[in-house]
């Protein structure tokens, strides 16, 4: 049993970094997740376990700091909100498709623009379909819990150094701001410069070495078909993703009439309104994706053949449902309740609008 | 048992620190708790609010329409919460600036004149606990022993002189405690 | 008749000039008269004497040395546009034993990525900057840079820069000087053999002192660009001398280390 604490997420995401080896973090501070790098600070992990913290000049600074930690073969993240996020989807391209591993988190705010500082899950497209330009996708995994803020950030490293690609943990105002108990990790320690050359020495840009070419960390190709061929094997890694790291969870599936799709704070929002619906006689599950990339579409279009509708709910104006409804390919209703702007759904919410659009449609 | 409250007031009543310490408490007891803040500007001398959910269960929504307690501190809460208060649930207020008194008559009401008790004292700081306190009373939802173990848990080392202070304030409001209805 | 052999032709005794084993044999891409693959020679003859290949890692522009990697051999990174000091910068602090240099024009370093320029100096990250200042954008086919002087023609200042349009020239490098962070500022060039000599002294401090740990190293070079100026090299090189070397003037512009700032330290504030 690791250790017992009541914390909030931003600082869990910042304590399970230290923990789990991370060698260093870039950030810039933005609302509502400057906590993590507050945290961070504070805990002065350089003296503990040699992790670098470096507050840059903007985000776009720090992504690219990622870029360089990421070269070296070591453990580097980020964290930022939304807007933040737009201005590192550069950096973050440019990771994809130097094939760089890196853990950025997004504690998402109202959007679009400057938007609002209150919780949102607006930037669900950015984060699945890439954000930033060209054929890339990012792993990314949504968190429900404070426990799942801990356990993520280890596993977005491990997912990330597994495929080589930047990983996303996407999360929302609520469950950074909000404390709940986690059951910190176990210390994990750094990395040696030994074990980077042994675990990464084949890819990195440790040094150039007697007896290998030069490591050149680019995604610059100038002739149109060797960057085809370059683009083919980063869809067989999203291929082999998609057929590896599907995550999930299911609540009251079983005998379900009607799911919930919900990911993130939504996704608790959504388990009360489950509980209530139940009360109330309805047979209605909770269908939560883990991994919002790879999306768990063959799952959901299994059970498309036995439920009467699904309805997505998301604090957006409907993103997610685009995936359901690939998933679902028609065989049965799929429908979206969410509010916008930094606008929390409540159960009761969730409750009519399931009543509403399809138990009563 | 799963205890839903919101406590809502103006910035800088220690309306956070409250209701981190009541989540404390419970861990204290082996409870699942979550604690979800009003943030941002709000922080900044405005109205602070915060959900905090008990509950011998996994809890699922951290963030509620409707609450089994309400404890509020100032008119603008009143006015927000009142309404949002289950059938048969309680609402806790300090009076000191209520201008309009709850009117609900499906809920137990409860007055804690907290305000005035810590000017008394000329301790504006136990103002929350002493509020706490009454809370307490009125639902005793965790032991007293674990209020104390959970202050020592969410006070840093340096101020845990002040811990003697608290469960004073926290015995004041208990005592205080009235039963509108 | 045999065929011959590179040997029997470059023998040991006859031997005045070979080029340092760091660079590799990919052909350079750049035009005859730039100022580049003299920078690129500088640099690897600097690493081989140091000898330092395997301690040193670049980061590589976008610019025309944008390939600068398939030049010099050594681990390299390609920054996005503008964003080598902060690559350079990531990279070193997880690796602060390593040399990490990086190697910008006058758009990447000036322009675009003036931030993270500024804020790499200014933090005395422990790096090498080397910038190619040759006012204006080469690659992209004569546009005007930052650097561009005024008057100067360029693609996008076709009738001269006109400082009521397009601002003025900037001196980044003298903004930089005054940085605490920077150990060592100074503006070379490469256009004569001792020019060449001097810039060579000046990259090998700069390496030699961020193995020191006493704050940014940055150079320019003041360089010439015959393609994108539309004049040949030895034009170019006169147009430099009397039009650029005023503006930009030679010479160490800071040397010595980052500051203490003791002076300007203050207390922590008390409640």
């Amino acid at each position: 049993m690791g250790e017992l604490r009541l914390m909030k997420g931003n600082e869990v995401i910042a304590e399970a970094a230290i923990r789990c080896g991370c060698d260093a973090y870039f950030g810039y501070p933005i609302t509502p997740q400057s906590e993590v790098m507050e945290t961070l600070m504070a805990r002065m992990p350089w003296e503990e376990t040699g992790m670098v913290v470096l507050q840059a000049e903007s985000e776009v600074a720090a992504i690219n700091m990622m870029y360089g930690g990421a070269s070296a073969g070591r453990k580097v993240m980020t964290s930022s909100s939304s807007p933040g996020i737009s201005l590192m989807s550069e950096g973050i391209s440019y990771m994809a498709g130097a094939e760089l591993p890196g853990v950025v988190v997004n504690v998402q705010r109202g959007g679009p623009g400057l938007g609002t500082i209150q919780p949102s899950q607006a930037d669900y497209l950015q984060a699945t379909k890439g954000g930033g330009h060209g054929d890339y996708r990012l792993i990314v995994l949504a968190p429900s819990s404070v426990q799942e803020m801990n356990d993520f950030v280890d596993l977005a490293f491990e997912l990330s150094f597994k495929y080589r690609n930047p990983a996303m943990i996407l999360t929302d105002g609520v469950i950074g701001q909000m404390m709940e108990k986690v059951e910190l990790s176990d210390f994990k320690p750094r990395w040696t410069d030994e074990e980077v050359e042994r675990l990464n020495g084949s890819w990195a840009a440790t040094g150039k070495k007697p007896n290998r070419e030069r490591a050149i960390k680019t995604s610059l190709e100038l002739v149109a078909e060797k960057q085809e061929i370059i683009n083919q094997g980063f869809q067989a890694k999203y291929k082999k993703m998609q057929e590896e790291e599907v995550r999930y969870e299911m609540i009251h599936c079983d005998d379900a009439e009607y799911i919930i799709v919900a990911f993130g704070v939504s996704a608790r929002i959504s388990q009360k309104a489950v509980d209530l619906l139940r009360e109330q006689g309805h047979k209605v599950g909770l269908f939560r994706p883990i991994t919002l990339y790879p999306f768990p579409s063959k799952i959901i279009n299994q059970m498309a053949d036995k439920v009467k509708g699904f309805l997505s709910v998301e604090m957006n104006s409907g993103q997610m449902i685009e995936d359901i409804l690939l998933a679902v390919s028609g065989k049965t209703k799929v429908d979206h309740f969410g509010r916008m702007g930094g606008v929390i759904a409540t159960p009761g919410e969730v409750v009519d609008a399931m009543l509403t659009k399809l138990i009563g449609g | 048992m799963t205890e839903e409250i919101i406590i809502a007031g103006f910035g800088g009543q220690g309306v956070l620190s409250m209701g981190k310490i009541l989540a404390y408490s419970g861990i204290m007891q082996d409870q699942e708790v979550s604690w979800f803040p009003s943030y941002g500007p709000e922080m900044r001398g405005g109205t602070a609010n915060v959900t905090v959910i008990l509950s011998d269960d996994r809890i699922s929504s951290p963030v509620l329409n409707l609450y089994d307690t309400a404890i509020i501190l100032n008119q603008q809460s009143l006015d927000k919460f009142e309404s949002k208060v289950k059938p048969g649930g309680t609402l806790l207020y300090d009076p000191n600036g209520i201008i309009k008194e709850p009117a609900r008559t499906d809920i137990k009401i409860y007055k804690i004149d907290a305000t005035q008790m810590a000017a008394e004292k000329g301790q504006p700081k136990i103002f929350n606990m002493i509020v706490l306190g009454a809370f307490l009373k009125a639902k005793p939802i965790v032991k007293m022993e674990n209020v104390k173990k959970g202050l020592e848990k969410s006070l840093p080392e340096r101020h845990h002189k002040l811990i003697p202070m608290n469960l004073a304030a926290l015995e004041m409001g208990e005592e205080a405690l009235v039963e509108v209805q | 008749m045999a065929e011959l052999q590179l040997a029997d032709i470059i023998k040991p005794e006859n031997k005045v000039y070979g080029k340092s084993k760091i660079m590799t044999d990919t052909p350079l891409h750049y035009c005859y008269g730039c100022s580049h693959g003299v920078v690129h020679k500088l640099i690897a003859e600097v690493i081989e004497e140091l000898d330092i290949q395997e301690e040193t890692v670049g980061v590589a522009p976008v610019g025309c040395s944008v390939m600068m990697y398939n030049y010099i051999d050594i681990d390299w990174m390609e920054a996005a546009h503008g964003r080598a000091p902060a690559v350079a910068t990531g990279y070193k602090r997880v690796n602060p034993k390593k040399y990490v240099f990086s190697y910008q024009g006058d758009g990447d370093l000036a322009a675009i990525g003036t931030a993270e320029t500024m804020h790499a100096v200014n933090r005395g990250e422990n790096i090498v900057m080397i910038f190619i200042n040759n006012a204006t954008y080469g690659m992209t086919g004569g546009q005007m840079a930052p650097t561009t002087m005024v008057g100067q023609v360029t693609s996008t200042s076709p009738y001269g820069r006109n400082v009521d349009i397009n601002g003025y020239p900037l001196r980044i490098t003298e903004l930089l000087a005054m940085l605490p962070g920077a150990a060592y500022v100074t503006r070379q060039s490469v256009h004569t053999p001792a020019n060449v000599r001097k810039c060579k002294k000046a990259i090998r401090k700069a390496f030699e002192n961020s193995a020191k740990n006493i704050g940014t190293s940055f150079i320019e070079v003041v360089s010439t660009c015959n393609s994108g100026w539309k004049i040949d090299p030895v034009a170019a090189n006169q147009w430099m001398e009397e039009n650029m070397f005023p503006f930009y003037p030679l010479g160490d512009l800071k040397d010595g280390e980052r500051d203490s700032f003791e002076q300007f330290s203050v207390q922590k504030l008390k409640k």
